[in-house]
């Protein structure tokens, strides 16, 4: 119990996927300019990347393992990642609509996103066990969500603040977000 | 090898399969505009639009919470196929161009090097350039580097100069620009841009109620860039034939060449170029933005009423006015004589503004032709009223309804419209005003032996143009000054034999800051005269309210005139809106035009759908501070150009107009006297040659 609360804690803030990792860089600067998406971002990708991690988890341990062909990861992760993400929309937007309007908009950007993917690389180098790799899918995703926020909010509050012309939006943006992952570096050391 | 491809295969096929089955299951109905508008957007889930991703773009804009050109990647094409989709009227947009404000002056100094590289931007934002202009360009060509069409270079003088065939309006240079030096415009919101306290204006421009762009129609001209020069003035004021005639320049007050010698004479220049028009028959073409399926009425046809009109059509709405007299153009041709403005000028002037499609009905007038309910029930989503000040004010003394007495405007007007009026040999006319001096000098022309102009106060005093009141002095008017008329005398046929008035001493200063006529007791002194005409002032003729309609609703001033809101000229009723002497009292033909083009700007926001409100920052005639100098250093006195104008024993006995257009050399001079100001510098180059 005590060292997965480890791994957890190891997964949202020092191996933090955007700000140590540099993974899903995409998204953290498209939708970090207005908190509701930001927050709707969040939650998509926690949702995505729990499911992701377990499936492709699956599908390497009991597929590509036993008929050794650990060297078709990427390709046979990217088609059952983007499968299984357009799956779970229709579906959603069927059954749940309410929790598809929510996520709904986000899924289709995310789906072969290099953060999902990354983590569930990362999930099979690392050779966790089934709950090990639920807990870091579910942990890496959760520290997606805690800097896209943080991020979020520091840049409503730089739109109101006097940026010089050359730096502002993106470039600022950019300056940021390297500001922050200098201060997630003191996590470094923590466990 | 086999197993691999034989894994891929199936899960390719099986992840296939399953979505294909699911697609059938989860079937959801969904807009179909979705889809075809996420087509026609970039694609690149870039973010920029604000929305997370292309397809929820396109489900805002189908939702019609962002606009059919949220999507900053896409050209104006599929900007106007998405407007087509979402029902909006297909058509294209108003190109948009980009336009140079800051053209001339003294170069901002270079005082920042980013690593060598010479950038506006990086200067702009270190130093704000040059300190001590806030307008003024940097000259480093940022936006030559940043114009992706070839469209712009540097100019001569250094200042960027915009190829119009070659700029596709993208606004890349005006995005780049650390300065409001270049800005990407469409037609409609140039015309209808009023002046701003941040906007590039010379002293001159500040001050024309019109908001005309002197200095640039100035340049123009001494370019020899005529047809250049008229549109830059048809920018802003469509009657420029009547205001190059008539217009009292208030501009040329504020010119700053004024503080070293004379003002540049602007409004001869004005005429010249619009004189330059007439005379060559050819009409330059007016552009104007497609259609946009709104009426508006506008009712009456003087100088507010055609600029309304005027630049409504131009903005693309449709426009009908109604006119009550038999012919367009209101004070112009009723109030002004043919020998200030010949009436075959005003003709060629107004059917320019009706070719661009302008309906006009005359004869007809509100509140006896028709009523405001029938103009609402025609569809016209809009009105604007321009209906002027022709009533005008009585003397108030006995003996006033005695046959020879008239009241001013209505005698001019009787005058313009060729209506027979017996006019007698000695005439007195009251007041010292523009209508007092035009009554008197058309009385000259109508081969009256006598007249006198009589008025209360000094000629210190008289509001009149101080050109007119010349002008009536050479031609033999005669002006008794502080007289105040007291009664009418006449003989046992009603008829009016002479004009008993009181002298009069002047006092403490009133309100207006002039001072208080007192009259002196016992000087009563009759003037032998068989005619009188009352020019004492006007207020509007608002005998169509009071019938029971919407316009009873409007508010109006204690002085008779609409009450609107001086920024927007909006009435309290959404859809009505009023401007020229209707709304301000009696003023000049200039602040009618400028009324006329803000009162467009306020329709067309409110036909657009859009909230009528002020423009912010609006100078209304308002002077910017840092842009009034005390004095000019290093210009070369040199003298203004005289006005040519008819000799006095000739002109006296002909209604042929009396000034006469300035020569292209005199004009070419003149144009090289103006100093190109714009608020902080002028054009050191151009005194040179000057």
């Amino acid at each position: 119990m005590g060292d997965l609360l480890v791994l957890m804690i190891s997964c949202i803030l020092i191996n933090n996927i955007l700000l140590a990792q540099y993974l899903g860089n995409c998204p953290f600067l498209g939708t970090s300019k207005k908190m509701e998406t930001a927050v709707g971002m969040a939650m998509a990708v926690i949702f995505v990347l729990v499911m992701a991690g377990v499936i492709t988890w699956v599908l390497n341990v009991y597929c590509l393992k036993k008929l050794g062909i650990e060297y078709l990861q990427t390709i046979s992760f990217i088609l059952v990642i983007a499968g299984l993400v357009q799956f779970v929309e229709m579906f959603l937007k069927k059954s749940i609509p309410a929790l598809y309007a929510g996520l709904g908009i986000f899924l289709p950007l995310i789906t072969t996103n290099c953060a999902v993917m990354g983590v569930c690389l990362i999930n099979i180098k690392e050779e966790y066990s089934f709950i090990e790799a639920l807990v870091s899918s579910f942990a890496y995703a959760a520290g997606f969500g805690l800097a896209l926020i943080l991020f979020t909010g520091i840049r409503e509050r730089v739109l109101l603040a006097r940026v010089p012309k050359p730096l502002q939006d993106t470039s600022i943006g950019l300056v940021t977000a390297g500001l922050i992952s200098l201060a997630f570096y003191a996590f470094k050391g923590m466990v | 090898m086999v197993e691999a491809v034989l894994f891929l295969f199936a899960l390719g096929s099986g992840c296939g399969l399953i979505l294909s089955f699911a697609s059938k299951i989860f079937y959801v109905y969904e807009d179909p505009r979705v889809e075809k508008i996420e087509g026609l957007l970039a694609g690149a889930n870039c973010g920029g639009c604000g929305f997370a991703g292309c397809s929820a773009a396109a489900k805002a804009i189908v939702n019609e919470e962002a606009p059919p050109n949220a999507c900053i990647l896409i050209g104006p094409e599929n900007v106007s196929e998405i407007g087509g989709i979402m029902g909006a009227e297909i058509g294209i947009a108003e190109p948009l161009k980009s336009y140079n404000t800051c053209d001339g002056g003294n170069r901002a100094t270079d005082r920042f090097y980013y690593l060598g590289l010479n950038s506006c931007r990086a200067l702009a934002s270190m130093y704000q350039g040059k300190r001590d202009c806030r307008v003024g360009c940097l000259g480093l060509g940022d936006c030559v580097k940043a114009c992706g069409f070839d469209a712009i270079h540097l100019g001569p003088d250094g200042y960027p100069v915009v190829d119009k065939e070659k700029c596709v309006g993208c606004g890349a240079c005006e995005k780049v620009c650390p300065k409001p030096i270049l800005e990407v415009r469409s037609i409609s919101q140039r015309l209808l841009h009023l002046n701003a306290e941040d906007d590039a204006l010379a002293p001159c421009s500040q001050t024309c109620p019109a908001e005309i762009d002197i200095p640039r129609y100035i340049a123009h001209i001494r370019n020899g860039e005529y047809a250049d020069a008229v549109n830059t003035i048809r920018e802003r004021n469509p009657l420029l034939l009547a205001c190059g005639r008539v217009c009292p320049h208030p501009c040329e007050t504020k010119c700053r060449r004024g503080l070293a010698d004379d003002p540049v004479s602007i409004n001869q220049l004005k005429r010249f170029a619009a004189d330059w028009e007439m005379n060559s028959n050819k009409r330059l073409p007016i552009p104007c933005a497609p259609d946009t399926g709104k009426r508006v009425a506008v009712i009456g046809g003087g100088p507010a009423g055609l600029s309304c009109a005027y630049f409504l059509r131009r903005a693309g709405h449709r426009v009908d006015i109604f006119e009550a007299m038999p012919k367009l153009g209101g004070m112009l041709r009723y109030g002004i004589p043919e020998y200030r403005l010949p009436k075959k000028v005003l003709d060629w002037e107004i059917d320019g503004i009706l070719k661009l499609g302008v309906e006009s009905h005359t004869n007809v007038r509100l509140g006896v032709d028709f009523d405001f309910k029938s103009l609402i029930a025609a569809g016209f989503d809009a009105v604007f009223f321009s209906v002027g000040a022709w009533n005008d004010y009585k003397l108030g003394v006995p003996g006033e309804d005695l046959n020879g007495c008239f009241t001013g405007i209505d005698f001019l007007a009787k005058i313009g419209n060729e209506t027979p009026v017996k006019i007698g040999k000695r005439v007195a006319v009251v007041g010292g005003g523009n209508t007092a001096i035009d009554c008197c000098r058309t009385l000259v022309r109508k081969g009256v032996e006598k007249v006198y102009l009589v008025y209360r106060r000094t000629r210190k005093e008289m509001p009149a143009n101080e050109v007119e009141i010349v002008a009536a002095e050479h031609e033999g008017i005669e002006f008794v000054f502080l007289a105040a008329p007291n009664k009418v005398v006449g003989n046992e046929d009603k008829q009016v034999v002479g004009l008993e008035y009181l002298r009069m001493e002047l006092g403490e200063p009133d309100a207006s800051g002039r001072r208080r006529p007192v009259p002196v007791a016992g000087s009563e002194t009759i003037l032998d005269v068989d005619m009188i005409i009352t020019a004492i002032g006007q207020s509007s003729d608002m005998s169509f309210r009071g019938k029971g309609d919407r316009l009873d609703d409007v508010r109006v001033t204690r002085w008779n005139t609409f009450d609107v809101d001086p920024a927007t000229c909006k009435t309290n009723v959404p859809y009505i809106f009023a401007a020229g002497d209707a709304a301000t009292g009696p003023a000049l033909v200039v602040d009618a035009i400028g009324g006329g083009r803000k009162a467009a700007r306020s329709m067309d926001l409110f036909l657009k759908g859009k909230p009528v409100e002020a423009q912010p920052k609006q100078l209304l005639n308002k002077h910017i501070a840092e842009s009034i100098f005390k004095s000019v250093e290093g210009v070369t006195k040199k003298k203004r150009a005289e006005m040519p104008e008819l000799p006095v024993a000739e002109r006296i006995h002909t209604f042929e107009e009396v000034d006469l257009v300035i020569s292209e050399d005199n004009a070419q001079n003149e144009a090289n006297r103006c100093l190109s100001c714009c608020r902080l510098c002028y054009n050191m180059d151009v005194q040179i040659s000057g």
